[in-house]
C-alpha cells in the first residue's frame, strides 16, 4: 500500500497565484500542501516585465479611475464587480509585497515610483526595471519557504479526482522518479497558469500548457470567454519572445518601414499607449498593407537615451542583443503582434470558487472576469495577487468544518497506470507530440489570431478534429521512469487540444468583434446580442456552450476610443 | 549551420554502459541565430525523445537551462550556437557540483538547502510602517542588480570550493544573503542585518571562498556572487564580526602590506588563526618543520622593500576615511 499523501488545501502550480494561495491558506490555519511540475521560481509568472497596477489613495490616484481603464479595456466584458474587488485591494496588495521584500523603484523622494502603461490615463503602474515578475516571484517564494507550506516540486498533475459531487485531491507524476501518486484534498486551488503554447509562436514559456484548463474542463466545470485571446504588440522577430510594454510605458514609439508613427491613425489620443488589442490590430493592419518588413513593424527606444535603457530596460536590451542582435539604445527593434495571453478560462468567483463543489481557479488559468475582451497591462500580476490570496482564504475557512472525500485510492491509482502504459505501449510509428504540437500552433495562428473570420476558424476546428486524432496514436519514445520528459509533453498536448477546441468554438460562436477578437466578417462591436460571457462545458461532440450576463454595476457600456 | 552537438549522457535505470556518463553525438541544421538550446528542443522533438533536459522560458529569465557549454556553465537559451562552435562541433554537459538526474537533468536539492539555510526572506527589526518604507532609488537598483539572480545554478556548477567542499554555502545562497544584508530594510533600525552577518561569519560562510572569480565569469544575469561575498566580509568587519581567521587574515595582511610593503608570510597565518590559538597554532607545527626542512621558511626578520615610504604613501591613499562606529556605515546606502 503507497503512502497516503492528504491535505486540506492542495494548490496545483507554484507560479504568483498559486503560492499566494498557499501562503493565505497556510496563514488560515489550514493544513496546505502546493504541486508544481517545474520548481516554483521556474513559473511562467517570471516572464512579466512591465509591473503591476494600483491606485494609491495618497499619490491622488482612485480606485474608480483604475476600475473604468480596466472596464473600458475589457470593452466592457469584464464583471464590474470582481473588478471593483481587485481595483479596492490593488494598494493594500501592493504595499503587503513590499513588505514582504520586493524591490520595487523608486521616486526622488523614496517612495514608490511609476510608469506608464497602456490603457490607462495615468501612471500607476509600480515596478522593478522591467523584470517585474521575476521580482515579485522570487519573493513569493521566500515567502513560501518562511511559512513551511509543504512543496512537491516537479510533480505533474495527470487528474483530478472527483467524489461525492466534490474535489477529492488529485493524481500526480512524480517527474524524478516516474512514480504515481494520490494526493488527497479536501479543496484544490488551480493555479496553473495560461495555455499560450498552444499557439506557435508565443511569449509564452514551453510549460504554459493549460493543464488546468483542462483538468477542469474534462472534470465537468465550466470554462469562460476562452475566444479572448491576447496578442501582445512587441514581440520580437524570429523568437517571438516579449518586448515589455514598459518600453512604450517609457516613451519608445512604433514605427512603420519609412518610419511614421503609424499610430496616430489609430488612437491620436493615447497613441502608442493605447489598449494591447487596438496597438495590435493596427501594427497587422500596417503588415498587412506592406508597411512593414519581413512581417514586422518597428520599436524604436533610440530618443530614451542610454542612461535609462540602462536603469530600467535593461533586460529586454539584453533579450534583443542576445536573439535579435539588435541594440535598442542603437537601433530600431522587429516587432510584431504575438500570442500573450488568454483572458478566457476557469469560470470563477470573486474567491475563486468554480461551479464543481471544492475546486477553485486562481491566476491567468481563471476568469474571474476582470479582464474581458481584454487585459490592460500590469493587470496580470495584481489578478494572481488578490484573487490568489482570496482563493487561500476562502478555502482555509471552508475546510474546517469538511471532511476527506471517501474514495478508493488504489484503484484511481490502477486505472491511471493503465491509462499511462497504453501511451507508452504505443508503436513507435506515429507523428511525435511536437509534431501534432507544432500543427496545432500554425492552425491557430493562422486562424484565430489578431483578425479572424468564420471560414478560418471552421478551418481551423476541422484541423483540430485531424490533429485530435493523430494525437490518440502519439507515441512515447521514451520508456523510462527518471525525468521522463516524453511522456509529459504527451501528457500536456491532451489538454492544450482541449483548451484549442474551445478558444475556436468560442470564436466561432461570438458573432461580433469586441475586445481581443475581432471577427472581419461581423467588425462591429454589437452590445444589444453579444454582451454576454460564452460558457463551454465538455459535451459529448465537443464544448457545448451556454451563455452568462456580464455584471455591470456603474459603468454603463459605451463607444471605445483611444 | 550544420553543427554536431556532443551531448553527456546518463541515464541511472539503464542495465548496460549507458548507465555511466557516455557522449553522444547529434548532428542537427540550425538557423544562423539559434541558440544551444534550440539545437536541443530541435534534437529532443525531431530525433530523439528521451534525452531529458529542463527548459522553459528561452529567453535567461526561468533558470532552468544551466547546463555546461564547452566546459563553462551558461544559460542554453541565451547562448547563440554559433559563438561556441569549436571546428563544427558544441560540447554540452550536465551543471557541475551537483549530482546528475538524467542526462542534463541534475539534483538542485542541496541548491535549495544552501538557499534555505541564508533564511531567504526580509526580516525586518520593529514594526513595520503603514505604506512603503521610505528608500532611496539607489538603494533598490543596487539591490535588483543582486535580485537578478535566476537561480539557474550556474554560479554553484563552477564554483572551485563547492567542487571540493560541498558544506560551503556557496556563491548563489550568499548572493542571496547579500541581497538582504544590503537591504535598508531588512535588519535593525540602521538596516543592519546583524544577526545575519553573525551566521555568514561562521565556518561555510563568507570567509570560504577563496576568489576564484568563476561564479562572476558562469553567471548569466550580471550577479557577480563573489563581489557580493567580498562586501559583506567587509560589512561583518564593519559590524564588528572580526573575531574569526578570515577577519583576523584580512587584517594581517594589509597591516603587514601596508606596513613592510610585503607580505610577512611567516606571520600572516599565527596572526590569522590568532596569536593565543594554541590548538591551531600547533597544527601548523608540522608544515612549519616540513618547510624548514626543505629551506623554505619565512625569515625570521621581515625586512621593508626598498623605497618602502612610497608603498606607505601609495597604502594611506587607499585607505577609506576611518569607519564611524559600526552600524551607519554599513550598509551601502544606509
Amino acid at each position: 500500500m503507497p503512502e497516503v499523501l492528504q491535505h486540506d488545501v492542495l494548490i496545483v502550480g507554484a507560479g504568483l497565484a498559486g503560492m499566494r494561495a498557499a501562503i493565505a491558506a497556510r496563514d488560515g490555519g489550514a493544513n496546505t500542501a502546493i504541486i508544481s511540475k517545474v520548481h516554483p521560481v521556474r513559473s511562467h509568472s517570471n516572464a512579466a516585465q512591465g509591473g503591476i497596477n494600483a491606485a494609491l489613495l495618497d499619490r491622488g490616484d482612485d480606485w474608480e479611475d483604475h476600475a473604468y481603464d480596466t472596464i473600458k479595456g475589457s470593452d466592457f466584458l469584464g464583471d464590474q464587480d470582481a473588478i471593483e474587488v481587485m481595483c479596492r485591494q490593488a494598494g493594500a496588495s501592493l504595499i503587503d509585497m513590499e513588505h514582504m521584500g520586493v524591490t520595487f523603484n523608486r521616486d526622488d523622494e523614496g517612495r514608490l515610483g511609476t510608469r506608464a502603461f497602456g490603457g490607462q490615463r495615468r501612471a500607476r503602474t509600480f515596478f522593478v526595471g522591467d523584470f517585474t515578475g521575476q521580482a515579485l516571484l522570487h519573493v513569493m517564494f521566500e515567502q513560501l519557504i518562511k511559512s513551511g507550506v509543504r512543496r512537491y516540486e516537479e510533480w505533474f498533475v495527470t487528474s483530478l479526482i472527483m467524489e461525492e459531487g466534490r474535489a477529492a485531491g488529485v493524481i500526480a507524476l512524480e517527474i524524478r522518479t516516474g512514480e504515481l501518486h494520490v494526493i488527497r484534498a479536501k479543496t484544490v486551488i488551480l493555479a496553473t497558469g495560461g495555455c499560450g503554447r498552444l499557439f506557435e509562436p508565443s511569449t509564452n514559456a514551453l510549460i504554459v500548457t493549460g493543464d488546468g484548463m483542462g483538468l477542469v474542463y474534462n472534470a465537468g466545470g465550466q470554462l469562460m470567454d476562452m475566444e479572448m485571446v491576447q496578442y501582445h504588440p512587441t514581440t520580437l522577430a524570429g523568437s517571438g519572445v516579449l518586448i515589455s510594454e514598459a518600453a512604450r510605458g517609457e516613451g519608445a514609439y512604433l514605427r512603420d518601414k519609412d518610419g511614421n508613427r503609424f499610430m496616430e491613425k489609430y488612437a491620436p489620443n493615447m497613441m502608442e499607449l493605447a489598449s494591447r488589442d487596438v496597438v495590435s490590430r493596427a501594427e497587422q493592419t500596417e503588415i498587412n498593407a506592406g508597411n512593414g518588413v519581413d512581417g514586422c513593424v518597428y520599436l524604436d527606444c533610440t530618443h530614451l537615451g542610454e542612461a535609462l535603457i540602462m536603469e530600467k530596460l535593461i533586460q529586454i536590451r539584453e533579450i534583443g542583443i542576445d536573439l535579435a542582435g539588435v541594440d535598442m539604445i542603437k537601433e530600431p527593434i522587429p516587432i510584431r503582434p504575438g500570442m500573450h495571453y488568454i483572458m478566457g478560462g476557469i469560470k470563477t468567483d470573486v474567491d475563486g470558487l468554480t461551479n464543481l463543489p471544492g475546486v477553485y481557479a486562481a491566476g491567468e488559468c481563471a476568469n474571474v472576469s476582470v479582464h474581458g475582451g481584454n487585459r490592460l497591462g500590469a493587470n496580470s500580476l495584481l489578478d494572481t495577487i488578490v484573487f490568489g490570496e482570496r482563493a487561500g482564504n476562502h478555502s482555509a475557512n471552508v475546510v474546517r468544518s469538511m471532511g476527506y472525500a471517501d474514495f478508493d485510492v488504489s484503484a484511481a491509482l490502477a486505472r491511471e497506470h493503465r491509462r499511462i502504459q497504453e501511451m507508452l505501449d504505443r508503436p513507435d510509428n506515429g507523428d511525435r507530440w511536437a509534431a501534432v504540437r507544432k500543427d496545432m500552433g500554425d492552425s491557430m495562428n493562422r486562424n484565430v489570431a489578431v483578425f479572424r473570420n468564420e471560414e478560418g476558424i471552421q478551418e481551423t476546428l476541422e484541423d483540430l478534429h485531424q490533429l485530435r486524432r493523430r494525437y490518440e496514436n502519439v507515441p512515447v519514445h521514451n520508456k523510462g521512469k527518471t525525468f521522463n520528459t516524453d511522456l509529459v509533453f504527451a501528457l500536456e498536448l491532451g489538454y492544450m487540444l482541449d483548451c484549442a477546441d474551445t478558444i475556436a468554438v468560442g470564436a466561432l460562436e461570438r458573432r461580433e468583434s469586441r475586445g481581443a477578437q475581432f471577427r472581419v466578417d461581423y467588425p462591429d462591436r454589437n452590445d444589444e446580442e453579444w454582451l454576454h460571457h460564452i460558457v463551454l462545458t465538455k459535451g459529448e461532440g465537443g464544448p457545448e456552450i451556454s451563455e452568462l450576463p456580464v455584471t455591470i454595476t456603474k459603468w454603463t457600456p459605451e463607444e471605445r476610443k483611444y | 549551420m550544420d553543427v554536431t552537438i556532443r551531448v553527456k549522457r546518463q541515464d541511472p535505470e539503464a542495465q548496460d554502459e549507458r548507465r555511466r556518463p557516455y557522449w553522444q553525438e547529434y548532428p542537427v541544421t540550425i538557423a544562423d541565430n539559434a541558440t544551444v538550446l534550440d539545437a536541443l528542443i530541435q534534437i529532443r522533438e525531431d530525433d530523439d525523445g528521451t534525452l531529458s533536459l529542463r527548459c522553459s522560458c528561452r529567453s535567461a529569465i526561468c533558470g532552468s537551462c544551466a547546463m555546461r557549454i564547452n566546459g563553462h556553465a551558461g544559460l542554453a537559451c541565451k547562448t547563440i550556437a554559433n559563438t561556441v562552435v569549436q571546428n563544427g562541433v558544441i560540447t554540452v554537459e550536465p551543471a557541475g557540483v551537483m549530482p546528475v538526474v538524467k542526462d542534463l537533468v541534475v539534483n538542485f536539492d542541496m541548491f535549495w538547502e544552501k538557499i534555505e539555510a541564508v533564511d531567504p526572506y526580509l526580516k525586518h527589526m520593529g514594526q513595520e510602517p503603514e505604506g512603503e518604507y521610505i528608500v532611496s532609488n539607489d538603494a533598490m537598483l543596487h539591490l535588483s542588480s543582486v535580485t537578478a539572480c535566476i537561480m539557474c545554478g550556474a554560479c554553484v556548477s563552477d564554483c572551485t570550493v563547492l567542487e571540493v567542499d560541498p558544506t560551503f554555502l556557496g556563491p548563489a545562497a550568499l548572493a542571496k544573503a547579500y541581497r538582504f544584508t544590503a537591504d535598508p530594510r531588512d535588519g535593525d533600525a540602521e538596516g543592519v542585518s546583524m544577526e545575519r552577518l553573525w551566521g555568514l561569519s561562521e565556518p561555510t560562510g563568507i570567509w570560504d571562498c577563496t576568489r576564484c572569480n568563476e561564479c562572476v565569469q558562469a553567471c548569466p544575469k550580471g550577479v557577480a556572487p563573489m563581489d557580493r561575498i567580498m562586501a559583506m566580509r567587509e560589512q561583518a568587519i564593519q559590524a564588528g564580526y572580526d573575531n574569526n581567521n578570515g577577519a583576523r587574515h584580512t587584517d594581517a595582511f594589509t597591516e603587514s602590506v601596508g606596513h613592510s610593503g610585503r607580505l610577512d608570510e611567516l606571520r600572516l597565518p599565527i596572526k590569522s588563526v590568532g596569536m593565543m590559538n594554541l590548538p591551531a597554532l600547533m597544527d601548523y607545527m608540522p608544515v612549519a618543520f616540513r618547510a624548514m626542512r626543505r629551506g623554505k621558511m619565512p625569515p625570521i626578520m621581515h625586512q621593508n622593500v626598498e623605497n618602502v615610504e612610497a608603498v606607505r604613501r601609495i597604502f594611506n591613499r587607499t585607505q577609506p576615511e576611518p569607519a564611524s562606529p559600526q552600524v551607519s556605515n554599513n550598509s551601502p546606502f544606509g
